[in-house]
């Protein structure tokens, strides 16, 4: 017997492993995350069964979380905006090189992922701090010193500085496949650099921008490391918010309507920002 | 001041990288409203003296003109020429109808226009109603029309060719090649055709420059070069050539003789200064000879031989015979008569003679 239901059958069967992984590691902690948002505290800090919107409802009128939020977005567009900024050039100019180059360029911008992110951050403090590296460096010349540390700059240069890689690698995978010979024809039909790369180039790598932006935008957004190190008490953000319910505020329903409301905004914003991006390059994926 | 009336002038061109000599000391002139090819296997630079006039690449040494004005350093995009690239090299990211209005666009002339001269282009190439697509929805013999109409709607001085023709099929070739040179005479632009097929360049050339090792070795009409080509490697890459070693024994109105190493006496037509003693080559194409069974003709430039291999292609019959030092020779025999008799037809051991006229050889340098 060979027919459409046993072939669907077996078209499940054959998603299954990828549906149970999929189902126990995604599906059911959204779920659960779900469910608490609606509940309550106990007042020894466990989860009170009680069904509500009494969550979403003091989230709303919560003023201080809607300013970490506003704050949350602001660093993460910034640090987006110039790490695609320094890592376009970059990653041009890695895909110029001859092959074997390239091979010894991509392993260089991996090589920080080979140390721990933490003690890659603490070391942003040594540099950073009012005793640090920088501002005994300016001392010298009798300048200085610069109130970094506990600042968003601080939050913002070691975010660019971590997040650099996931920018650098879809950028150049996009550059690396482009054809080379259209930069040729483009000045050939009269095109000044400008314009060849205006309209030749950069549409055919907006893949690669989007992709890369992503990458950067949602961890940086909801960090809490490198605030909590290097922002101190004046930079928080929205994962410090949660970081705060889930630990020491022992708020598991709030932080969960924070995670529901946050999740949905970014999903939001990265599919309007998806919706652009192709509006400007629907030639990339014709048909 | 230079004639405006060359399209193309190269002064003395020479382009080396690192070292490497590409182009070695080039000097041509191309006329208004030629076509022009550059031909040469791949390496001998006709790719990058083409690069050198549309500006992608700046010469080492020596002037290039288009139009009469000294091109210097001008950057591609402010010379009067467009290249059609071997790749097609089209935006993918565009329709059709974008790509082809792209240097209109940069030109900034009005919408209107644009869309006018898209629709002439697009009709020039008979993708009429192709403006839509994109070019990776469109067969290699299309791409390639559209990556002509992009290039023709500037009206160049001067159109460089790279090779355009190379990624298509036979029939298809062949097509093109037609289609190329109707639209050049119709449109009395200038092309610059680099390619490394002979036949392409015989069919379609008012003019060809043969190149080998970044030097051209003669430029001439195709007739010439097949004809009456000046070096043994011309006489060599363009179509197939017997070539015969010998040392002259006599010159007499223009006719030499030579005697081969095995005591035989050839005679052609001197094509350089030769006297008695010098080593020469004589040069004879395979269809110019002609093979005789049973007695030995009169007459000069007449061998023994014995047939080796026949090989039936259709409208000719090639034959290799072995001459008694044991060299092969390539005769050609068009196919007049339609049959199935293999009897037509030589069979390997054959014994034949072959005879040639010595108007249709030619006396070389070795």
């Amino acid at each position: 017997m060979y027919n459409a239901r046993t072939e669907q059958r077996r078209a499940w069967l054959q998603a299954s492993p990828a549906l149970i992984w999929l189902g126990f590691f995604f599906l059911a902690p959204l779920v659960l995350i779900l469910i608490y948002s609606f509940q309550g505290r106990a007042d020894d800090g466990t989860v009170l069964w009680n069904w509500s919107l009494a969550n979403y409802q003091k989230l709303f009128a919560d003023g201080a979380f809607w300013r970490t939020l506003w704050l949350s977005t602001w660093i993460a567009l910034v640090v987006t905006a110039i790490t695609l900024v320094v890592s376009y050039p970059l990653a041009f100019f890695m895909a110029t090189r001859s092959p074997k180059i390239r091979g010894v360029l991509v392993l260089a911008v991996m090589i920080p992922f080979w140390t721990n992110f933490l003690v890659r951050i603490y070391a942003w403090k040594v540099l950073l701090g009012n005793n640090g590296v920088l501002n005994r460096f300016l001392g010298q010349f009798d300048l200085g010193p610069l109130q970094i540390i506990n600042s968003p700059s601080a939050v913002i240069m070691a975010l660019i500085y971590g997040e650099l890689p996931y920018m650098i690698l879809p950028l150049y995978a996009a550059l690396e496949r482009f054809d080379w010979v259209q930069l040729e024809a483009a000045r050939d039909l009269g095109a000044g650099r400008f314009q060849t790369f205006w309209r030749v180039l950069l549409p055919q790598t907006l893949p690669g921008i989007t992709a890369g932006s992503i990458l950067v935008f949602v961890p940086t957004v909801g960090t809490f490391a490198v605030s909590d190190i290097l922002g101190g008490t004046s930079v928080n953000m929205v994962g410090n918010t949660l970081s705060l319910q889930f630990g020491s505020a022992s708020n598991w329903a709030y932080g969960s309507a924070i995670s529901m409301i946050f999740m949905l905004l970014l999903l939001g914003a990265i599919l309007l920002y998806f919706k652009a991006t192709r509006e400007v390059n629907d030639g990339e994926n014709p048909g | 001041m230079n004639t405006p009336t060359w399209a193309v002038e190269l002064d003395h061109v020479t382009k080396e990288f690192r070292g490497s000599v590409a182009v070695r000391d080039i000097s041509l002139k191309i006329a208004d409203g030629e076509f022009f090819s550059l031909l040469g296997p791949s390496g001998c630079g006709k790719t990058t003296l083409l690069r050198m006039i549309a500006g992608f690449e700046n010469p080492s040494s020596g002037d290039i003109y288009i139009e009469g004005v000294l091109m210097g350093e001008t950057p591609a995009n402010r010379r009067d020429v467009n290249t059609v690239f071997q790749s097609y090299a089209l935006f993918p990211h565009m329709s059709v109808a974008e790509n082809v209005a792209f240097g209109l666009h940069m030109k900034n002339i009005n919408k209107a226009d644009i869309a006018t001269r898209v629709k002439q282009a697009l009709d020039m190439v008979q993708l009429g109603t192709f403006g839509d697509r994109r070019p990776k929805q469109l067969s290699g013999g299309q791409q390639q029309r559209v990556a002509l109409a992009r290039a023709l709607i500037n009206e160049p001085e001067v159109l460089l060719l790279d090779e355009p023709l190379a990624a298509l099929d036979l029939k298809l070739r062949k097509e093109m090649q037609l289609e190329l040179k109707s639209i050049q005479q119709r449109l009395g632009i200038t092309f610059i055709f680099v390619t490394h097929d002979q036949e392409e360049a015989l069919t379609m050339s008012d003019r060809i420059a043969v190149m080998e090792l970044g030097k051209v070795l003669q430029v001439g009409q195709p007739t010439e070069i097949y004809e009456r080509p000046k070096t043994r490697f011309v006489a060599d890459f363009i179509g197939e050539c017997n070539f015969i070693d010998g040392t002259v024994l006599a010159v007499e109105n223009g006719a030499v003789t030579l005697e081969t190493d095995g005591g035989v006496r050839v005679v052609g037509t001197g094509m350089f200064p030769v006297a008695a003693g010098d080593h020469a080559v004589l040069a004879v194409r395979p269809e110019k000879v002609r093979l005789v069974e049973g007695q030995q003709p009169q007459g000069t430039n007449v061998f023994a031989a014995i047939v080796e291999r026949v090989a039936y292609i259709g409208s000719d019959t090639r034959i290799i015979v072995r001459l008694p030092d044991g060299s092969p020779f390539d005769v050609w025999e068009a196919n007049t008569v339609s049959t199935l008799d293999p009897n037509q037809y030589y069979t390997a051991g054959d014994p034949v003679y072959v005879t040639w006229a010595t108007q249709n050889s030619l006396i070389l340098e070795r």
